[in-house]
């Protein structure tokens, strides 16, 4: 696919917020057709809860796809691309419906003045409720462009096909006319209302066909460019003193030593000290120069005790979901079990640190800034500085991966507070301790379980308690006639809870749930020696999830089991995001190391219909070799407030050797709505890996991550 | 203090005056305008920054402007030839092995400078090559894939000065 990178499109002189200067923003485009849209009632639903949050106003309409006089077809969304592959699919939806080629449509990304607004790009939402409206728009489009073409060619609308944008007669395919042809000296706007007809899956050409990236040949040349990438002239590196600790305060900096380096700017403003330099390692040395003092924290949480502080701290109940009664539940079930969960803090670690460059001219200030929602950014922006935010404009550039972790916009605001005061375009790019440092973790997180059966397998009782992960996953989607589910505190933390900043997680929450809900599974099944998979079925009434489970076994090839068997094979199941995920993994256990070396991971997934199957497979991948990571290694080290993961050499990734071989199916449900990909096929690897543990050493670990010495001091108590 | 250090840069002659002792990364970055050559960790742990230095896949962020004096410097803008794609490049393109594309350039150079090693690596060589750099999006099966895809395929192209 042509990419254009959308960062070259020319659009300088678009000068404030679009809902203003709409008309401008109209003229500037041109002719041609623009159709403005809006998302679908659940999409406005949740702008509703965002504008209450003091998020800006939306607009009556928050998308609108452009064909130009030139024929090429512009999407503008406030979506942001961060390796997620919407710049794709969401390509793939639009040039389907309006029967161009792929290679024709441009998608102008998260631009906050040349896009309408949205809310961001977080919760594997793009496609499940952007996608339908954009589709919609190029139908009606296409019916527009039609009837102008049957206006054109004198020839009855149902007489007219379609192919690459351009309407001939079926009849007399000579007689023709392209898009840019019936765009070309016309301005016509129009506002997408009601239901539209679109394509049914029998019609597709480009939706649910394989198609690789639409960026790849510019990641691939070093020619994508990310915040970090933005050179402008005169800018300066910013380099800003940091605390050795949260809750740690200044109290005094001697800046003498930096002041003597040629060429450094030194600001001071209240809690911002700040050396900048027009090379950024430079500045890096300055900021070394700096003599600071810092109170102590006053934070005595580690990562060891820090699970007794989460439980002790007042809980504000949530019922996620209610059946029957526990009494009874309990009467009814012989085989009583009960297990706790814990899961430590996560970082998010995408490979590009935070970046920002923010640049003043006049009143205005445009900021290039990795965030996954640019609308929000904006708003926090105008507030730190006190200025309208009509004056403030966000333009993120390629995301190097969110993961979630980009929603903060710390160093957003911190670069336009110091292009504002030094007047020039100022660079703010984390170190990696600064990434650590200032990340909103996945939070620590307790699960309490209490559940029973018969001895035939029949679960009649389920009461759950989820702390601080948050209920996303928490509702059980197994036949339970007794069950109650609670949730305590927010995954954000309330009063400070945290010691830290913590935030979403790719597929917040649910991580956290499915391991400790699809371990306990597998430990009642072993009590009455049941095989797992047998066990999850039995206790199955969704057909979805019953369908996606055989699908999983047949393709793994699953014999019945009982655990352990030292096989060294786990189930687990999950539901993120709309999409139902079931995975069967097998490890080797090393019983002298503890290394747990996983060696195949089979996916299978129901998504509805799937946009792009190459993208939606690459998400999958990518979920399971992440997944790798919170289950085995990533456990954030802090102490009194001080961040002890500094870098990737004690906080550990996954790696090339930990590559298991994946193997991946997708159910057929062209005719379903298209459901999340990003994020539902990682919340099942913690405890698939958990229970192949179990299955392949006889040890259950009930805390992630699942590292070597866990599995060390487990098999030594066995 | 400034002296100018002259290297081969990307296949051209470069006379720079600048600092010795400032880190190649941050001299290709900011004063050369060489984005594609990414800053991640600082340390060398994570490959990001990679580039060739006499066809050696080198960390730039821990190397010395002065450490390239009289020697050939290739970065992810050098590695097309006259507007055509280097069979890597073409291949993580065919095989999809990206996604947010940030630890790219340092994969594709890290894999270059292999390949002209070892022409026709097993799958095993391949992950141990590439074991030191990090991929947070989960493109390891596609990157390994694209590898494999490209090795050992024209011979020519890894002896290419």
């Amino acid at each position: 696919m042509k990419s254009e990178n959308f960062l070259d499109l020319d659009f300088k002189d678009v000068k404030s917020s679009f809902e203003l200067d709409r008309r401008e923003f109209v003229k500037l485009l041109g002719g041609g057709l623009l159709l403005l849209f809006t998302v679908g009632d659940s999409f406005a639903y949740m702008q509703e809860q965002q504008r209450r949050r003091g998020g800006e106003l939306p607009t009556d309409f928050n998308a609108f796809l452009h064909i130009g006089e030139n024929g090429r077809v512009t999407c503008f969304t406030g979506k942001i691309e961060m390796g997620q592959g919407v710049i794709t699919s969401l390509a793939q939806e639009l040039a389907d419906e309006l029967d161009v080629s792929l290679d024709s449509v441009d998608m102008v990304m998260g631009d906050t003045d040349l896009c309408p607004w949205d809310m961001g790009t977080f919760g594997s939402m793009t496609t499940r409720f952007f996608g339908p409206p954009l589709r919609a728009a190029g139908a009606e489009a296409k019916k527009i462009l039609l009837e102008m073409a049957s206006e054109k060619l004198k020839k009855p609308v149902n007489q007219l096909i379609v192919k690459d944008g351009i309407v001939s007669d079926r009849l007399n395919k000579k007689n023709n006319v392209s898009y840019a042809q019936l765009a070309k000296g016309k301005k016509i706007e129009k506002h997408l209302k009601g239901k539209v007809e679109v394509k049914t899956p029998k019609e597709f050409k480009i939706i649910n066909r394989p198609f690789t990236r639409h960026d790849s040949k510019l990641k691939v040349t070093g020619k994508a460019k990310y915040s970090a990438d933005i050179l402008l002239p005169e800018m300066l590196y910013a380099k800003i003193l940091r605390p050795p600790a949260h809750g740690a305060k200044l109290i005094n900096a001697d800046l003498s030593e930096a002041k003597k380096i040629e060429g450094v700017v030194v600001v001071e403003e209240k809690d911002l000290i700040a050396v900048l330099h027009k090379y950024p390692d430079v500045a890096q040395r300055a900021l070394e120069k700096i003599k600071a003092n810092f109170s102590k924290s006053e934070s005595t949480l580690d990562d060891k005790n820090i699970f007794d502080h989460l439980l002790k701290f007042p809980h504000e109940e949530r019922k996620v979901a209610e059946k029957g009664s526990l009494k009874t539940g309990e009467e009814n079930s012989p085989v009583i079990t009960q297990g706790v969960y814990y899961d430590g803090y996560k970082a998010h670690s995408p490979i590009e640190p935070h970046a920002a460059v923010a640049k003043i001219e006049g009143k205005k200030i445009t900021v290039w800034g990795s965030t996954q929602n640019p609308f929000t950014a904006k708003e926090e922006v105008a507030n730190a500085l006190g200025i309208p935010s009509d004056n403030v404009r966000l333009t993120p550039p390629f995301l190097g991966g969110g993961f979630g972790g980009k929603t903060m916009n710390r160093q957003i605001v911190e670069a336009a507070r110091l292009t504002k005061i030094t007047g020039k375009p100022v660079m703010v790019n984390y170190t990696r301790e600064e990434e650590f440092f200032y990340d909103a973790f996945r939070p620590a997180a307790v699960v309490k379980i209490k559940s029973g059966c018969t001895k035939e397998g029949k679960i009649n009782l389920w009461d759950y308690q989820v702390y601080f992960a948050g209920e996303r996953g928490a509702d059980p989607f197994y036949d339970l006639p007794n069950s109650l589910v609670r949730a305590y505190n927010s995954a954000r933390g309330e009063q400070n809870v945290h010691p830290f900043a913590t935030g979403p997680w790719r597929a917040p929450g649910n991580n956290t749930n499915t391991f400790a809900r699809e371990s306990q599974m597998d430990i009642m099944a072993a009590k009455i020696g049941m095989d797992p998979v047998e066990f999850r079925l039995k206790n199955l009434k969704d057909k979805k999830m019953i369908d996606v489970l055989n699908a999983a076994a047949k393709k793994f090839g699953w014999k019945n089991i009982k655990p352990p068997s030292g096989k060294g094979y786990g189930v687990a199941l999950g539901i993120d995001a709309g999409t139902y995920v079931a995975m069967i993994a097998k490890v080797n256990v090393n019983k002298d190391s503890g290394n747990v070396k996983v060696e195949r991971v089979v996916c299978a997934q129901d998504m509805g219909l799937v946009i792009n199957p190459e993208g939606a497979a690459i998400q999958m991948e990518g979920c399971i070799m992440m997944g790798l990571g919170y289950t085995l290694s990533e456990d954030l080290k802090f102490k009194n407030g001080e961040i002890l993961d500094k870098n990737f050499d004690t906080y550990e990734i996954p790696r090339f050797e930990w590559l298991p071989k994946i193997e991946m199916e997708i159910l057929h449900k062209e005719d379903e709505p298209p459901q999340g990909g990003g994020e539902p096929a990682i919340v099942t690897v913690g405890a698939a890996i958990a229970n192949a543990i179990f299955d392949a050493a006889g040890i259950r670990l009930n805390q992630m991550p699942m590292n070597p010495d866990r599995i060390k001091a487990a098999l030594a108590k066995k | 203090m400034e002296e100018i250090v002259k290297f081969k840069l990307n296949g051209k002659k470069t006379d720079l005056s600048v600092d010795p002792t400032r880190m190649l990364l941050w001299v290709l970055r900011s004063d050369l305008g060489l984005t594609g050559t990414k800053y991640s960790c600082g340390e060398g742990l994570c490959g990001a920054c990679t580039v060739l230095i006499n066809n050696e896949a080198v960390r730039s962020c821990q190397v010395q402007v002065s450490d390239v004096k009289g020697k050939e410097v290739i970065t992810i803008e050098g590695l097309e030839k006259n507007g055509k794609l280097h069979p890597i490049q073409e291949a993580f393109m065919h095989h999809d092995a990206l996604q947010c594309g940030f630890c790219t350039p340092g994969m594709i150079l890290t894999a270059y400078s292999f390949l002209l090693k070892n022409k026709k690596p097993t799958y095993a060589q391949i992950v141990e090559a590439m074991d030191d750099n990090l991929c947070r999006c989960g493109a390891h099966k596609r990157i390994v894939e694209a590898i494999e895809s490209v090795a050992g395929v024209k011979e020519e192209v890894y002896n290419e000065k």
